[in-house]
């Protein structure tokens, strides 16, 4: 007997071993973190069905599939069972209806799903809107839905800040920015209607570099979305801002976008300390001047560069009641912050309530990068990319990493 | 422990010639230029960021032909570059304000420096080129 509890001991332990390669997650107390899923590739955006299957979009082919379909048929509460489909890589996933939207880098598709929530035709997607800009930069289109069938896709300007000629030091911006024509705002289409294009679709915020998390806030039914400020104020204007004031400015944003408002890009930016709408210094600013007073304000401006790659909005029960109707955020961290350390690796959170913050952000999960000091973005070992929110109320989370999917719940004892 | 690793990159930008083994001024002036104009980037150990910006180790844009290496930095580049099966997006706007000294310098850094074993770029290297550039214009 007592043999057998060492050998079941040593399984275990070796088990942990071979667990050991994870990192291990920092959480609030109360709450735990589990990996649901490992190696599934360059994992953007995910999202789950009602019944819990998870799809998962890639940003590189594997096997010539930019689709995972994940299933846990065993019930173990591991994924195991995978379906690829898709000949497309890109970002934006969502499920709506029966529906599956996904979109690569200049088009959206939809595929119909079964009763078990898989494709009907895997091979046939409709396409509902084609030909959006992808110049490489910022192209990944994110997407999501409202409940009045139209979907938002966030079009990044394939640009830093409007210059002449992007990212060269001492290259002015054009005025106006010709880019934000098509480019640098949130477009709606109509969910259903096939083969649509720009024309047939609205430019319904403007102003908005490179938007990566946007989410429909179903408690006031609006749009909210996180921008990607810009790069540079201390590589192109080192008389203007220190290395620190560089990697700090400008904010990450986090806005509440009403049909036809303009944020502001590349024109001004957010800074967060003083939380003012500073001037661009490559149209005419010295870092007090402020400009576009036409232009909104965030909601929350959070560290320069970090990169807030999506948001959710908690509905669920199983989380304490403070995280009702508040904000997830996942930060894929930063790769412009030298010489400081980068930073960011985390999931936030944000309390809200009418769809306004109550308070300020908090760090909700961190340790995705396994490393303590991250000198460059490459060393971590994983990047939170995507959020969703499972039937049962726990939180998603992926990696575009190494392709890792952890499940944070809060058991209640 | 974690943050020895560190401390010695800075060190090897702060006094790059214990790092080198290579005390001639080029390669102080290389290191300041590279720590100026590049690593915002292309990062301080030169691995760039993954779907970004490519890497300045092991890639033969940088140890191979001279040519073509001057001839990014004189004019940028803007198209999407594939180096070790990974694709990088970003754009590279041109160096051609740096003197072809600067240029001279911070090509011969990245061409000894992250592992990288590669012969020096000299200044009349970088003005020749200039100026076929330029007539090609
Ligand atoms: C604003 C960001 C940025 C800065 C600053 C920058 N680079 Fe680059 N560099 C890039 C990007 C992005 C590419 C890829 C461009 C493309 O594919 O069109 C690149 C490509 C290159 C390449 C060819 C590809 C490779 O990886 O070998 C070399 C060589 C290079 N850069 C050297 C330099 C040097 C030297 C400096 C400093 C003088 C510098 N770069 C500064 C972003 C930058």
């Amino acid at each position: 007997m007592k043999f057998f509890l060492l050998f079941l001991l040593s399984v275990k332990i070796s088990l942990c071993a071979t667990a050991q390669n994870s990192v291990a997650l920092q959480l609030p107390s109360g709450f735990s973190a589990q990996v649901v899923a490992q190696n599934q590739g360059r994992v953007r955006h995910i999202a789950i069905a009602p019944n819990g299957t998870l799809f998962l979009k890639l940003e590189r082919l594997r096997n010539g599939f930019g689709i995972v379909s994940l299933r846990d048929l065993n019930q173990d509460g591991i994924y195991e069972d995978s379906l690829l489909f898709g000949n497309f890589i890109g970002t934006g996933i969502a499920v709506k209806n029966r529906f599956l939207y996904a979109s690569s880098n200049n088009a959206i598709f939809r595929y119909a799903l079964d009763a078990n929530f898989q494709p009907i035709h895997p091979k046939n997607p409709d396409r509902i809107v084609y030909g959006l800009i992808d110049k490489g930069q910022h192209a990944s289109k994110s997407i999501t839905l409202d409940n009045t069938g139209n979907i938002y896709v966030n079009i990044g300007a394939p640009s830093n800040i409007c210059q002449v000629e992007d990212r060269k030091a001492g290259s002015p911006g054009r005025m106006p920015c010709p880019i934000l024509d098509s480019a640098g705002g949130i477009w709606q289409f109509s969910a259903s209607e096939l083969n649509q294009t720009y024309a047939h679709g609205i430019r319904y915020a403007t102003g908005l570099r490179n938007v990566v998390g946007l989410d429909w806030n179903n408690e006031v039914n609006d749009l909210y979305v996180t921008v990607h400020g810009r790069d540079l104020l201390f590589q192109h204007f080192p008389q203007l801002y220190d290395a620190k004031a560089g990697a700090e400015l400008p904010a990450e944003t986090f806005y509440r976008l009403k049909k036809g408002q303009d944020a502001g890009w590349p024109y001004v930016y957010w800074d967060q300390f003083k939380k003012k709408k500073i001037l661009s210094p490559e149209f005419g600013g010295d870092g007090i001047k402020e400009g576009a007073p036409q232009a909104i304000e965030p909601l929350m401006g959070f560290p320069g560069h970090l990169a807030p790659n999506a948001l959710l909005f908690y509905t669920g029960v199983q989380f304490p009641k403070r995280y009702l109707n508040g904000a997830f955020i996942a930060f894929h961290g930063s790769w412009n912050r030298s010489p400081e350390f980068q930073e960011g690796f985390c999931v936030v959170f944000m309390p809200m309530k009418n769809g306004i913050p109550t308070g300020e952000w908090e760090i909700f999960a961190d340790g995705f990068s396994g490393k303590e000091k991250i000198m460059s973005p490459r060393e971590a070992q994983h990047r939170p990319c995507g959020l969703t929110q499972a039937p049962d109320g726990s939180l998603l989370v992926s990696d575009d990493v190494r392709g890792w999917v952890w499940k944070i719940s809060y058991p209640l004892k | 422990m974690r943050e020895i690793p560190v401390t010695l990159l800075l060190l090897c930008f702060s006094f790059s010639p214990y790092c080198q083994g290579n005390t001639t001024p080029n390669s102080i002036e290389g290191a300041k230029l590279y720590h100026q104009y590049c690593m915002s980037c292309h990062q301080a150990d030169g691995g760039g960021v993954p779907q970004m910006t490519p890497p300045l180790v092991s890639t033969n844009y940088v140890t191979g032909d001279k040519k073509r290496l001057i001839t990014i930095l004189l004019n940028g580049l803007n198209e999407p570059i594939v180096i070790n099966d990974e694709v990088y997006y970003n754009p590279m706007a041109s160096f051609g304000y740096l003197t072809d000294r600067q240029i001279a310098a911070v090509l011969t850094y990245i061409r000894k420096s992250f592992g990288n074993q590669s012969t020096s770029v000299s200044t009349q290297e970088v003005s020749k080129i200039r100026k076929q550039l330029a007539n090609k214009n």
